[in-house]
């Protein structure tokens, strides 16, 4: 089914169906006919997981069109194994959030159901892009949706949140728009595969991975650009939280791999110290920071932000672990650890920003304060947030733990203290994530509110039980992802090593 | 039934159970909860001791992997086991004292709504839920023994942690009990830090984390340095081996990670006995000993094990003596014995360290579940100050107390003479540094677990009933469920030594614990110096363990029955060495101040200046305020009047015409 051009449908069912769902109107229709365009996405999604050949590493479901032939832009999409597992994981948080905001969302819900739709779309046309333009349009373009999701349905600081978020993330793209238009000047083409060999200097390659690493570390984010996420997640609805965290935040991630490491491998290099330490700060300086949080969705952004930089510490591992051993073996290790975490912290961001969700609905407050024996009146949801929580510090069997597990292993290899320093998330992480379970779940009812309140409804349960069946899938049995992954990341290995210089 | 199938069948058959409690215990009621829990665990306890005849009878092994986790590169992770001697034995003791704690729980969580409030929800089906936990907690220790492969180690290992502290916070209301389980998880990571990197060490340096492949490519890195400070090169299998003893620290809580056990008290009873206890506290032994083929590489790591283990099994026994609640007194009693364990690992006698882990196994889970019967008696009072006199109450629970105590403190014939003997003989024959030091606390240690666990004993059982009325009046033996387990474990906790022949002396474990005799020769001696079970009771009998033991339980019981003015005095003189037993060495002060406190005040002042100052404030805001300024500036260009926009044309036209004029002529 839809052979050829199953990538377009991936993008333009979702937008189109977003522009129905703003016409079917709030009353009735909105709601039943985003829930089915966005099933109707996932399912067709679900194609690319079986049609999926795992072999190699070549681009899959190809598509290519002309858009602007004065500069040799193309339309032209493709998927291997790095993109492919977050277009799904995109399309399935899709569903999930359009669920988790069926009777939540009183105010325009036509427009909020048709924002994430077209987000859904856009997104997945990010990773399926294999033109730089075409990849820098639905970029840039992303934003438009968040920025209206957080400005209208945010909270009360939200114009200070969406301006950050919105300058934030723009600064950091032009300076990658540079870049691709001057390798572009170098290559004359836009396709990535042919950035991808395209030789360059040194300081060349030097500056275009600075500019990549200020649009991706924004995006990631890593610190120091960190500061726009723990605002934009405070203030967005629980649908942008999620949104956020679990699929936005990879793209940051995904550009390290698609763009920094084949296009500038001999940058990278000379780098990636640079990545590596700023990772090392987020894993525990942003731990420590996480722990004195006075409001649950501040402190799971920094939690996020924490648990990303393994992804980005995972990436960058090749350099330091062959400068140290001589050789590249191991580092394999470390950039399926960064994906599967990748992957894996949609499941549980998403989940513990669902599970706050679900607790700001009924007592309309983040603070950590306002609650505590939670369990009390609802064990349902106590056993499914303590799941998450669990998954969040990285307990084995749960998806959190196979990429930290993998990244620490691949970061002996590189340096002692690199591990040493990862490592401390086994006891940040669980520090910052237990406290907040101990204040919010667990105790004795704390005040009346607490005492009022409701267990998760079947809506909520559907939602939460999706998310719990995949952090454990993940976690026990993660060989189907790294199986799909590997030759993919095989080749970036190989890309990275190889030195693009021009004489 | 293939023996493939025995083995799956024996971790999933508690898991199964488990999460049938679990996930519907609120459709299939109590009894349901209860049957199936029970009924999962005891298959896995009869396959078990089939294992064991298989392994240990008909001498059979099995390693194989079940599935591939994930395959990346070179590296394959699998889930799969290792059927051995040592694992047979493991599952054997593990699901046995599981299964008696089982049914044991029946009694002892009969009414455990009245432990929640009235607006709890939690209350309902607390009773299913602590069965799906305690199955949890069997299939997770059942993973840990059975892996081949450090991953499964590993997620055993956190497993009966994340299982320990669901149950330590079982009553969750209880502000105490939710202390405790948070702190008991985060100390439990500070071992599993040093563990994880232990790992990754190995996996590093030999490129599998499979036992059987990390152990034939040991040789290969036996001379391995790796430099961690400049300038310093330190044997790799020393690193490695200490990273993986940190990790026991925290799990068998060995000093100074043992902070966490004693508060674990919170939990109810039969997990104290069971996790807190007889198992999962062992596990740091346990992987100690499976990985004996590493640490005999070490003397630092022997050493290391040595000190620390001597030090808990004298100084946390010495806290035994002044503590008065009575799950505390075993608590650190177990602490001290743990500590007796880890000595012998590290003086290389790995298999007296599982041996007493054995016997320790069902002579602490029965003082524990004997106390848990005097806890219900006495309406949950658990102050032995205000006992005294049970005996003629309960017979049954006097009776196994007393054979657990007499097993504890290693009197004759009893399993603990035997395991504890060998221990200390292997101490004194061991020759590495800080051997002498050993040798001392745990001789000296003989005693004061004599004197804590007959000052128990004697408070809570003999002398003058000092309960109220009230209590006095509803006291009487408990249900036979409760009785029944103690009877059952009394019978190893006496018979078990009696497997010293087989066990330590023969090649029982010949193949699954590895020992260099030339460096390490203590169990070499024993062995040659061992002539039959009735000579070493006749040698236990003169040597000084058998007599500071009858020191210690004489001595508590002149203090505690014939003059408890002694007592009294002993406080009042030694108050200095009393506050500092009684505050427990003011480690928990320590660690809330320092760690608990430093983190937190760390974190505020990194956001402070960090993050909301130097980032948000500095740069992120600073700079939009410049923005800000510099446009406010040039927005007065933008005045919107005609003849202001017209002026600056011909100004720049002006300027455009004089540079053609005068400044390109000369370019």
């Amino acid at each position: 089914m839809f052979d050829g051009y199953l990538l377009s449908v991936l993008i333009w069912l979702p937008i189109v169906g977003g522009v129905l769902t703003l016409f079917a109107g709030d009353k009735m229709g909105a709601r039943p006919v985003a829930l089915l365009v966005s099933i109707l996405t996932f399912a067709i999604s679900l194609l690319l997981w079986t049609g999926f050949n795992p072999e190699g590493y070549q681009l899959q479901f190809v598509e290519k069109l002309p858009w602007i032939e004065t500069f040799k832009i193309n339309y032209s999409l493709g998927v291997d194994g790095i993109s492919m597992p977050l277009l799904l994981l995109n399309t399935f948080i899709t569903v999930l959030i359009v669920v988790a905001g069926w009777e939540v969302i009183k105010n325009k819900p036509a427009q909020y159901m048709a924002a994430f739709l077209i987000m859904e779309g856009i997104i997945n046309g990010v990773f399926a892009a294999q033109d730089a333009i075409l990849f820098y349009v639905f970029f840039e373009a992303m934003l438009i949706p968040m920025f209206i999701v957080i400005g209208i349905w945010g909270g009360d600081n939200r114009i200070y949140a969406t301006m950050k978020f919105f300058l934030y993330t723009f600064f950091g793209s032009v300076f990658m728009l540079v870049s691709l238009l001057y390798m572009y000047s170098q290559a004359g083409s836009f396709e990535i595969v042919d950035l991808h060999d395209v030789k360059l200097g040194l300081v060349p390659q030097m500056l275009i991975f600075l500019s990549f690493l200020i649009a991706f570390g924004v995006k990631v984010p890593m610190w120091p650009v960190h500061t726009w996420l723990p605002d934009a997640h405070v203030q967005a609805p629980t649908g942008g939280s999620v949104i956020l965290a679990a699929v936005m935040l990879k793209i940051g991630g995904y550009g390290f791999l698609r763009f920094s490491l084949p296009m500038v491998p001999d940058g990278s290099r000379e780098l990636a110290w640079l990545v590596i330490l700023m990772s090392l700060t987020a894993v525990v300086y942003i731990g420590f920071i996480a722990l004195v949080q006075k409001d649950m969705k501040k402190l799971v952004a920094y939690s996020s932000i924490a648990h990303m930089g393994f992804v980005t510490l995972g990436f960058f591992l090749i350099y330091p672990i062959i400068a140290n051993t001589g050789s590249h073996e191991g580092s394999l290790m470390g950039l399926q650890g960064g994906m599967v975490q990748m992957v894996s912290h949609g499941f549980i961001s998403g989940a513990m920003f669902l599970c706050i969700g679900v607790l700001y609905d009924r007592m309309h407050t983040r603070e950590i304060s306002a609650y505590g024996g939670v369990s009390n009146r609802m064990p349902w949801f106590a056993f499914f947030f303590v799941l998450f929580a669990m998954a969040n510090t990285g307990l084995p069997g749960t998806s959190g733990f196979v990429g930290e597990f993998m990244v620490i292993l691949s970061s002996f290899k590189a340096n002692f203290w690199i591990a040493f320093l990862g490592a401390t998330t086994l006891i940040l992480g669980a520090a910052y994530t237990l406290w907040l379970v101990k204040r919010v779940i667990f105790g004795a009812v704390a005040n009346d509110n607490v005492a009022a309140l409701q267990d998760i409804n079947k809506r909520e349960t559907v939602i939460l039980a999706a998310l719990a069946v995949m952090v454990l899938a993940l976690g026990l049995w993660p060989e189907p992802l790294v199986n799909v992954m590997n030759d993919s990341l095989v080749h970036v290995i190989e890309q990275a090593m190889a030195s693009k210089l021009v004489n | 039934m293939s023996m493939e199938s025995i083995y799956l069948a024996i971790p999933l058959s508690a898991l199964i159970g488990s999460l049938i409690a679990g996930l519907f215990g609120g459709v299939i009621g109590r009894k349901g909860a209860h049957t199936v829990t029970i009924v999962g665990v005891a298959i896995s306890c009869i396959l078990s001791f089939v294992v064991l005849k298989h392994v240990a009878i008909d001498g059979n092994e099995f390693y194989g992997d079940i599935y591939t986790w994930a395959q990346i590169g070179d590296t394959k992770f699998a889930v799969g086991f290792m059927i051995d001697r040592l694992t047979s034995m493991m599952m054997v003791v593990v699901t046995f004292v599981s299964l008696m704690v089982h049914i044991y729980t029946i009694g002892y969580m009969e009414d455990d709504k009245h432990n929640w409030p009235e607006d709890s929800r939690c209350g309902d089906n607390s009773y299913q839920r602590f069965f799906s936990y305690i199955s949890l907690f069997t299939f997770s220790m059942l993973m840990l023994v059975m892996a081949n492969n450090f991953m499964q180690l590993f997620f055993g290992w956190e497993a009966v942690g994340l299982v320990s502290y669901l149950l330590i916070g079982f009553w969750s209301t209880r502000e105490t009990a939710i202390f405790a389980n948070m702190k008991a998880f985060l100390v439990n990571r500070v071992g599993d830090f040093g563990f994880l990197l232990g790992i990754a060490a190995i996996w590093t340096y030999t490129g599998s984390v499979d036992y059987r492949e990390v152990f034939e490519r040991l040789p290969a890195i036996s001379h391995t340095t790796i430099s961690i400070l400049p300038d310093q090169e330190w044997l790799l299998v020393s690193v490695i081996a200490i990273g993986l003893f940190i990790g026991a620290m925290g799990k068998s809580a060995q000093v100074p990670l043992h902070v966490w056990l004693p508060d674990s008290m919170e939990g109810p009873t039969p997990i104290s006995a069971l996790i807190h206890a007889a198992t999962m506290v062992t596990a740091g032994i346990f992987m100690v000993s499976r990985m004996s083929p590493i640490f005999e590489m070490s003397d630092t790591a022997l050493s290391m094990v040595l000190i620390v283990g001597a030090t808990t099994a004298f100084f946390m026994g010495l806290i035994g003596i002044v503590q008065n609640d009575i799950k505390r007194v075993i608590a650190y009693s177990t602490l001290s014995q743990l500590g007796y364990m880890t000595v012998a690992l590290g003086a290389s006698a790995y298999s007296a360290g599982v041996f007493h882990l054995m016997t320790h196994a069902f002579f602490k889970a029965l003082l524990f579940l004997a106390a848990g019967s005097v806890i219900i008696a006495m309406h949950h009072e658990q102050d032995i100050r205000k006992m005294g006199g049970l005996k003629k109450y309960m017979p049954i629970t006097y009776w196994t107390s007393l054979i657990g105590s007499l097993a504890l403190i290693g009197f004759p014939f009893f399993s603990g003479f035997f395991s504890k003997d060998l221990i200390i003989e292997s101490v004194h024959e061991a020759n590495i540094y800080g051997a002498h030091y050993a040798y001392w606390m745990v001789l000296l240690g003989v005693f004061v677990t004599a004197f804590y666990s007959f000052r128990m004993f004697f408070l809570v059982f003999h002398g003058e009933e000092r309960m109220d009325e009230h209590t006095k009046s509803h006291l009487h033996e408990p249900a036979r469920v409760v009785t029944w387990p103690l009877i059952a474990l009394a019978v190893p906790a006496v018979l078990s030594g009696y497997l010293l022949y087989p066990m330590v002396v023969g090649d029982f474990f010949k193949g699954a614990i590895f020992v260099n005799h030339e460096a390490h020769p203590a169990m070499e001696i024993l062995k040659e110096e061992y002539h039959g079970i009735f000579s070493f009771v006749l040698h236990g009998l003169m040597a000084p363990p058998f007599w500071l033991a009858m020191a210690g339980l004489a001595s508590a019981w002149y203090i505690y029955l014939k003059k408890p003015a002694i007592a009294q005095w002993g406080y009042d003189t030694l108050r200095p060495l009393y506050t500092l037993l009684d505050k427990k060495y003011f480690a928990d002060e320590f660690n809330m101040a320092v760690f608990a406190g430093g983190a937190v005040g760390l974190g505020k002042a990194l956001w402070a200046l960090g993050d909301r100052f130097l980032i948000d404030g500095l740069v992120v805001n600073g700079s939009a305020k410049i923005t800000g300024l510099f446009s406010s500036v040039v927005r007065h260009v933008q005045t919107g009047y005609l003849y202001h926009y017209a002026f600056s044309i011909i100004l720049g036209v002006l300027a455009i015409l004089s540079w053609l004029l005068f400044g390109a002529g000369r370019i």
